[in-house]
């Protein structure tokens, strides 16, 4: 950890057991401030999980989560107004219009000026035209640009996305993963992005953490990733990791 | 859990907000408050009607099925008023944005009881003016009476919406039926529309450890004998106080059941 920047998530050991089970194999990773780290696997490999354990809303078995210096989610409350997250598989109410939808949430969130941080995301993030439209007359795509200017709404100084562009079109989800990287510069924002699009990762993350079945397979920059596994793109590291063959091995 | 306890008015009040915007945004749902207790209102109405021109006892006690039914559905409208609230969070699948939002679980239990009284009044006020309108009764003119009954009865009500609200978090939509049908078991129990000593003894036992009991039974004897028991109200609301009490801690205990097996991921079937 560098004493100049501090890590904005600390994971140690972090243990998640269902009855039968073990979503979460005693991981450990840390997020220096306003870095974008990409986090890697297939399904079942835990990603969800371990998000949904640094936000608070599962209870880790055993191992620490800490988030801005609190302790999750014992501290919960101290921190999750300065956090914030994204996910296609959670929705908002579809009969309230997408500004009443974001200024309810900016009330829970303690949004300063509401109407102004609306229209100030609703031209970032080319929402204006569908701002008094309910949520649930939208597209997809449009809804995911709706979950994300939510997700934007505070100002997290630390921001989980989980699958940010699916459903978007290939020049929507560019121009959205190009308002991502404006936002973590400009707000030196530590975020972490659960993806399975390779594209994404590989132009969006300056580190990759890849997962399988609970544990951390690998840990890298992207460029060494590659290098290591002696790959061109991390679509086929991924694939190396996923279907079992050995980093030794690749190398 | 720092700062659990903490309420802030303005994230309650976005919350009300929020259930508001869905309210006025959808006839049907404003038309379900009001239907279905006018409906038992008329048909209650119309069988004392009935009744008391065949029985001298409901000739004098008129206005004892009207005022059973009308304060029935303060104690069965309340519980499904906050359990409905709670419920669109689920249909909507947006429990996982409330749940990893500031919003503390205080908080959003109050948004839900404000709108339960809400979505009660909005039933219940055109409601208790046809029992007039038809009937003669006027409800209102239990006064202070009726603030008695209707304190106790919302804050039973309340305690039953906590509880269901925990079963859901902890065991998804699976449990939703709970929601609906949870209050029909106080039905018979509560004595709505008989007095206590009608029951068998040992379900007489159970029937005063219940607070609309004492609600159900005060409301009787201001209708049929015009006496006001206070003293039926205040051992309704130390009952009340209790499952209450009860009620809560439940409640943070399946939420954090619900943190620990990660069904506030899953809040499917």
């Amino acid at each position: 950890m560098d004493a100049h920047n501090p890590a904005a998530v600390v994971i140690d050991r972090l243990v998640k057991r269902y009855k039968a089970a073990t979503a979460v194999d005693g991981i450990s990773f840390s997020l220096p401030a306003g870095s974008i780290t990409g986090l890697l696997g297939g399904n079942g490999a835990g990603k969800t999980t371990t998000i949904a354990m640094i936000m608070g809303l599962v209870m880790p078995t055993s191992g620490s989560v800490r988030v801005l210096g609190a302790t999750m989610p014992k501290e919960r409350y101290r921190v999750l107004q300065r956090m914030n997250f994204e996910s296609p598989y959670v929705d908002m109410p579809t009969r309230l219009t997408v500004r009443q939808n974001l200024s309810v949430f900016a009330q829970i969130y303690g949004v300063a000026d509401i109407d102004g941080r609306i229209a100030q995301l609703a031209a970032d993030l080319d929402l204006v035209e569908f701002l008094d439209r309910p949520n649930g007359k939208l597209s997809a795509g449009q809804k995911t640009r709706v979950s994300l200017a939510k997700s934007l709404l505070n100002k997290p100084e630390v921001l989980l996305l989980d699958e940010p562009t699916a459903s978007l079109d290939p020049d929507t989800a560019d121009w959205v993963r190009s308002r991502l990287e404006d936002y973590r510069v400009s707000q030196r924002a530590t975020i972490l992005l659960a993806s399975h699009n390779m594209t994404e990762v590989e132009r969006l993350c300056e580190r990759v953490i890849i997962m399988k079945r609970g544990r951390i397979e690998d840990d890298d920059t992207p460029a060494r990733l590659l290098s290591r596994y002696g790959r061109q793109t991390l679509e086929d590291v991924f694939l190396d990791v996923a279907r079992g063959r050995q980093r030794e091995a690749a190398q | 859990m720092n700062g659990a306890l903490e309420i802030s008015p303005a994230r309650v009040a976005a919350m009300v907000r929020r259930y508001w915007y869905l309210l006025r945004s959808s006839w049907p749902r404003l038309l379900d408050l009001i239907y279905w207790p006018t409906v038992q209102m008329l048909m209650w109405g119309f069988l004392q009607l009935y009744v008391a021109q065949n029985a001298s006892f409901f000739a004098k006690a008129g206005g004892v099925f009207i005022g059973s039914v009308l304060l029935w559905d303060i104690l069965f409208r309340g519980q499904l008023g906050f359990s409905i609230s709670f419920l669109e969070e689920m249909w909507s699948r947006n429990l996982a944005n409330i749940m990893m939002s500031p919003l503390r679980p205080v908080e959003f239990l109050c948004a839900l009881m404000i709108m339960s009284v809400v979505r009660l009044s909005i039933g219940m006020v055109p409601v208790s003016l046809l029992a007039i309108a038809f009937f003669g009764f006027n409800l209102w003119g239990l006064g202070l009476a009726l603030a008695a009954f209707f304190a106790n009865l919302i804050l039973t009500s309340w305690a039953i919406g906590i509880f269901v609200a925990g079963l859901l978090l902890r065991n998804g939509l699976g449990a939703e039926s709970m929601a609906w049908t949870i209050m029909f078991l106080f039905l018979p129990l509560t004595c709505v529309y008989y007095p206590v000593e009608v029951l068998p003894d040992f379900l007489q036992v159970i029937a005063w450890a219940l607070p609309p009991t004492y609600v159900f039974e005060g409301m009787r004897a201001l209708v049929i004998d015009h006496v006001f028991r206070a003293d039926l109200m205040l051992q309704s609301l130390a009952l009340n106080v209790v499952l209450f009490a009860a009620a809560s801690i439940a409640f943070l205990k399946l939420l954090q059941s619900a943190r620990v097996q990660g069904s506030l991921l899953q809040t499917g079937e």
